[in-house]
């Protein structure tokens, strides 16, 4: 890094309310930053100027072009007239499915994950050290290798093909996850605040409730955002384990996009494909500020 | 005995997540463990073949080719995305006015599926309707990016989307790691004439070494996981340049009948995933202890 | 707090035990892959047949693989024990299943409707175990055939190869003229697709000796070495983007004349329909030079997992499949051929005519067989041995004694 780019550097930490001067080197900064955004951009620019294309200018070749004739069809076909299956839906109906599966699966790990982060920092037992180290542990399994027994259980639990067994498997394969998150995220909290309250007479779940909870904000947030994701864009559960009324979203994203032997209609693919991921995207850009707090405030630490 | 009751409270509250896992996650693992030395092939069976499956797996070219892959495409993911979150969070961190729109471009990839960007990134890819199509058109004809045909090169592209995908995370990690710096510290060093890239390289970097073992933890992961990215982007192809243990073990299990070799494999993955991680465990464990 | 907390567990207790229970008795629920815009029209037509009989249809389509998601799906439904009423399966598949016990017996239908004498006896082997019936087959697509633009022929010479020799000297002038001569899709299934033709070419015998009956002499012999030679001369035919193409790019580029033609099953067709052109005007169907007379087929068939309650519904669903107005009416929009006989080809474009006559011919010639390409001729775990060792071969990686010899090691390897 040349001299003058470091002093410039320095000068803009040290007073960061003064305004910037636009020196060579902090164009650059902004030239490489923008650079970068626009290779993180691509994907979707390819996926949204082509889901606006008739197919024939598709066939016909350069995908980064912009298109010549407008068309919103492909969107319309992909919410709610595109063939997914026998039925002519589009994903419309397989939304809800999916709202009906993250929302309590999302809510339940994140609940679960806190109150075990709360017992492995402030209430110690012999042998905290392995339950956390087995929970940690189970993030890292390949999940192909559980589907075959996790189905033969959901059959015994009578939960095959259900909601619910979704739920249940989410929440399984999330809570090391979210144990993880409020784990070292509680670990940096004054334990002295607990052992006065616990002095004062407070309960377990008093202490927690008003004490721990109140600052909880932002790796609440973290557990949200990761669990939501996770659990949205899953494919592999969705499709072993859903049945005719619980398919989640991205099986139908799938059954639209990756027909065996049919016409593929790429600009309706692309555009069903932003509609799935639009939930996601909407996470991100609402809180991705407070992911970066979260993360800052303890999930990096550990 | 409301006193007992208070003991007993935060294990009832820990125990119902702990018998799950050991039964989903360990139990399922033990039981796989028992399918690749049995003679399982479409569905499940129980009959003792002793260690054949796995001489079988490693007497595979296929196998063997898969866990090349891995160490090219592993080292070189993680090394990129740790070099790349750190630069951009660095960047970033240097009072951008625009950090609000660029840090969610840099991190929105996370939060899409590669079921859904697969298909943009092999058109994007591809020579002839993507880039280099592209830059022919702008008359720039000598340009060459065909690696996705090629059997040596196809592994860096998947390199490429899969660091498109995670780098924003780890810089969003990086980020929050130096923005938990004491500004104290950098005070300090200024008042003793230390420059800027002088503090980054001795004081503010060595401070990220948590950073980077987490980083290294998800990332190593993520890598042995990798399946719907190689799906989705080559299909193992050309040939089987991109095949990686993933997607070699859903292929046996679950396409081509040998479930018995799939869970030898699955359990060879399990060992590889465990010896990295079990030494960052064990020593994080033992840290929290003495403190 | 501590309600919460309650009212949580109470939420997680009460949404385990509400398992809901999924199909009502009177209902097929059906596992299929046909999901893009013609053929899961086509199946509607099943759909609806069905409904008027008071059949309910719970739809449960899986995508992906050529039916790879669906079967994995399956295996987990299986094991869950909350088998689908009835399942697409392709070849082997259903043997499989077969052999695990769990299909139901359909010989009463097949009995009231003559399946015996209808269905071409190369597919029975597949519908058929231990001489039960256990599957409805829905339509034949037969995968020798050759898509060729037109205008290209035209400008290469205007007559349709009939010979290897021809082939070559056809691919010639079109890579003379500019184009690509022959559009291909680099992924295995498509590479076997061509293997298969050419394996076909070199004679019937050798096709059943080798990928029916899985001969070591035969796989690995001088006639294998031959076919691979083949196989190299058709790579160079091909152009440097083709590898990870997916088929219906190939065809778009057969359809704008930038290239000349694509080895594919009949489901090709519906790219060219779609895109507005006529069989004979705007592109010609072919059989693979020197293979007129025989045909590899891959035929879907829906085979019934056996369940109390459920068998009336499924005798019904099994009796409308093979029905000949279903057959023709499903086919005709899918591209393939009727699963009997003896159905009309009045509905039928000259390609579909063409299809439904080699079909009957190669029947009664005993010259069909099963698709090595398409699960037909062996076990998945054969098959995709196979695929390794083409697509290696394909791409360069082997030379043709290796590959040869490479392909009775992984299919000995898999037996």
């Amino acid at each position: 890094m040349s001299e003058s780019t470091s002093d410039t550097m320095s000068g803009a930490i040290q007073h960061s309310s003064q305004g910037k001067r636009m020196t060579p080197a902090r164009i650059l900064l902004y030239a490489v930053l923008v650079l970068f955004a626009i290779y993180y951009l691509l994907p979707l620019y390819v996926m949204l100027v082509n889901s606006f294309k008739p197919l024939e200018e598709i066939r016909g070749g350069d995908m980064l072009a912009l298109p010549q004739t407008w068309t919103l069809a492909p969107w319309q076909s992909a919410w709610s007239t595109a063939q997914i299956g026998v039925q002519a839906t589009g994903l419309k109906p397989y939304f809800m499915n999916s709202i009906a599966m993250v929302i309590p699966a999302v809510l339940l790990s994140t609940i679960l994950g806190a109150l075990n982060g709360y017992v492995l920092t402030k209430w110690r037992f012999r042998g905290d050290g392995i339950v956390f180290g087995l929970l940690l542990l189970s993030c890292f399994i390949p999940f192909q290798i559980v589907l075959i027994p996790m189905a033969r259980m959901l059959g015994i639990l009578g939960l095959a093909g259900t909601t619910s067994g979704l739920v249940l498997v989410h929440l399984v394969y999330g809570l090391g996850f979210t144990t993880l998150f409020f784990r070292n995220y509680y670990a940096a909290f004054p334990t002295e605040l607990v052992r006065a309250a616990q002095i004062d007479g407070a309960g377990f779940f008093r202490i927690f409730g008003r004490i721990l909870l109140p600052s909880s904000g932002p790796i609440i947030v973290v557990s949200v955002i990761w669990q939501f994701t996770n659990i949205w864009n899953d494919f592999l559960f969705g499709a072993s384990f859903a049945d005719v009324d619980s398919v989640p979203m991205t099986v139908a994203l799938n059954n639209l996009v990756s027909s065996s032997t049919g016409v593929k209609e790429y600009n309706v693919h692309f555009a069903g494909a932003v509609l799935a991921a639009l939930p996601t995207l909407v996470v991100y850009i609402v809180s991705g500020r407070y992911f970066v707090r979260g993360l800052m405030a303890g999930a990096v630490k550990g | 005995m409301k006193e007992r009751l208070q003991l007993w409270v935060p294990k009832l509250v820990l125990g119902p997540s702990f018998l799950l896992i050991l039964f989903f996650v360990y139990g399922f693992i033990l039981y796989t463990g028992y399918l690749s030395v049995s003679d399982s092939r479409m569905l499940p069976s129980y009959g003792f073949v002793g260690l054949e499956n796995y001489e079988k797996l490693w007497g595979l070219r296929h196998w063997t080719g898969s866990l090349k892959n891995l160490a090219i495409f592993g080292s070189l993911y993680i090394v990129i995305c740790s070099v790349l979150g750190l630069m951009l969070a660095i960047l970033l961190d240097q009072k951008i006015r625009a950090e609000g729109v660029l840090r969610p471009i840099y991190l929105y990839p996370m939060a899409l599926s590669f079921i859904v960007t697969g298909t943009a990134w092999k058109w994007f890819l591809d020579p002839g309707i993507g880039l280099e199509q592209t830059m022919h058109s702008w008359g720039w004809t000598s340009f060459e990016f065909d690696w996705i045909k090629s059997r040596s090169n196809a592994i860096y592209t998947v390199v490429i989307a899969a660091v498109w995908q995670s780098s924003g995370f780890v810089m969003a990690m990086f980020l929050a790691g130096l923005r938990g710096v004491d500004p104290d510290i950098i005070r300090a060093a200024e008042i003793d004439g230390a420059s800027r890239a002088r503090i980054y390289r001795r004081i503010i970097i060595p401070m990220m070494r948590p950073v980077f073992l987490s980083a290294f933890v998800v990332l190593a992961h993520l890598a042995i996981k990798s399946y719907d990215l190689v799906v989705a982007l080559t299909g193992g192809g050309p040939g089987k340049a991109t095949e990686l243990p993933a997607t070699f073990m859903y292929s046996y299990t679950f396409s081509r009948n040998l479930m018995g070799i799939g869970a030898a494999s699955a359990i060879i993955m399990l060992i590889m995933i465990f010896s990295i991680i079990v030494p960052y465990l064990y020593s994080e464990l033992r840290a929290d202890k003495q403190s | 707090m501590r309600l919460t907390t309650i009212a949580a567990s109470v939420a997680l207790a009460a949404g385990l035990s509400s398992a809901v229970s999924s199909a009502v008795a009177a209902d097929v629920e059906v596992l299929h892959w046909w999901t893009s815009g013609g053929e899961a029209a086509a199946l509607d037509v099943l759909k609806q047949d069905l409904e008027t009989q008071g059949v309910g249809w719970q739809d449960m389509p899986v995508a992906g693989g050529g039916g790879e998601a669906a079967m994995t799906t399956l295996r987990a439904r299986v094991t869950a024990g909350n088998a689908p009423t009835a399942v697409q399966m392709l070849g082997f598949d259903i043997t499989d299943w077969a052999n695990e016990g769990v299909l139901a017996n359909l010989n009463s239908v097949a009995e009231d409707e003559n399946w015996d004498a209808v269905v071409p006896t190369a597919l029975q082997a597949f519908s058929k175990h231990d001489g039960n019936w256990i599957a409805a087959p829905v339509n034949v697509h037969s995968t020798n055939w050759v898509w060729i633009s037109k205008s290209a022929l035209d400008e290469a010479g205007g007559k349709a190869p009939e010979s290897w020799e021809e082939l070559v000297a056809v691919l010639d002038a079109m890579k003379e003229n500019g184009i690509t001569p022959l559009a291909h899709g680099g992924q295995p299934w498509q590479d076997a697709t061509i293997f298969d033709a050419v394996v076909l070419s070199m004679g019937n015998d050798f096709y059943k000796q080798s990928m029916i009956d899985l001969d070591m002499d035969a796989l690995s012999g001088e006639t294998m070495v031959e076919v691979f030679e083949r196989m190299e001369t058709l790579r160079s035919y091909v152009d440097d983007n083709f590898s990870g193409r997916d088929w219906n790019l190939a065809s778009a580029m057969v359809i704008e004349g930038k290239a000349g033609m694509q080895m594919m099953g009949d489901w090709a067709k519906g790219e060219f329909l779609k895109a507005g052109q006529t069989p004979g005007e705007d592109f010609l169907c072919i059989r693979f030079p020197g293979t007129q007379g025989s045909v590899t087929f891959n035929s879907d068939q829906f085979a019934m997992f056996g369940q109390e309650g459920d068998a009336d519904a499924q005798q019904k669903m099994a009796a409308a499949i093979l029905s000949p107005e279903f057959q023709s009416a499903f086919n005709v929009v899918k591209g393939s051929v009727p699963a009997r006989t003896d159905v009309s080809d009045g509905d039928f474009d000259d390609c579909g005519k063409k299809g439904m006559k080699d079909l009957a011919e190669a029947n009664e010639a005993g010259s069909l067989f099963g698709s090595m390409a398409h699960g037909h001729a062996a076990p998945a775990a054969v098959k995709n041995a196979v695929y390794d060792v083409v697509t290696q071969h394909f791409n360069g990686g082997l030379s043709n004694e290796e590959a040869a010899e490479e392909l009775a090691n992984a299919v000995d390897a898999v037996l």
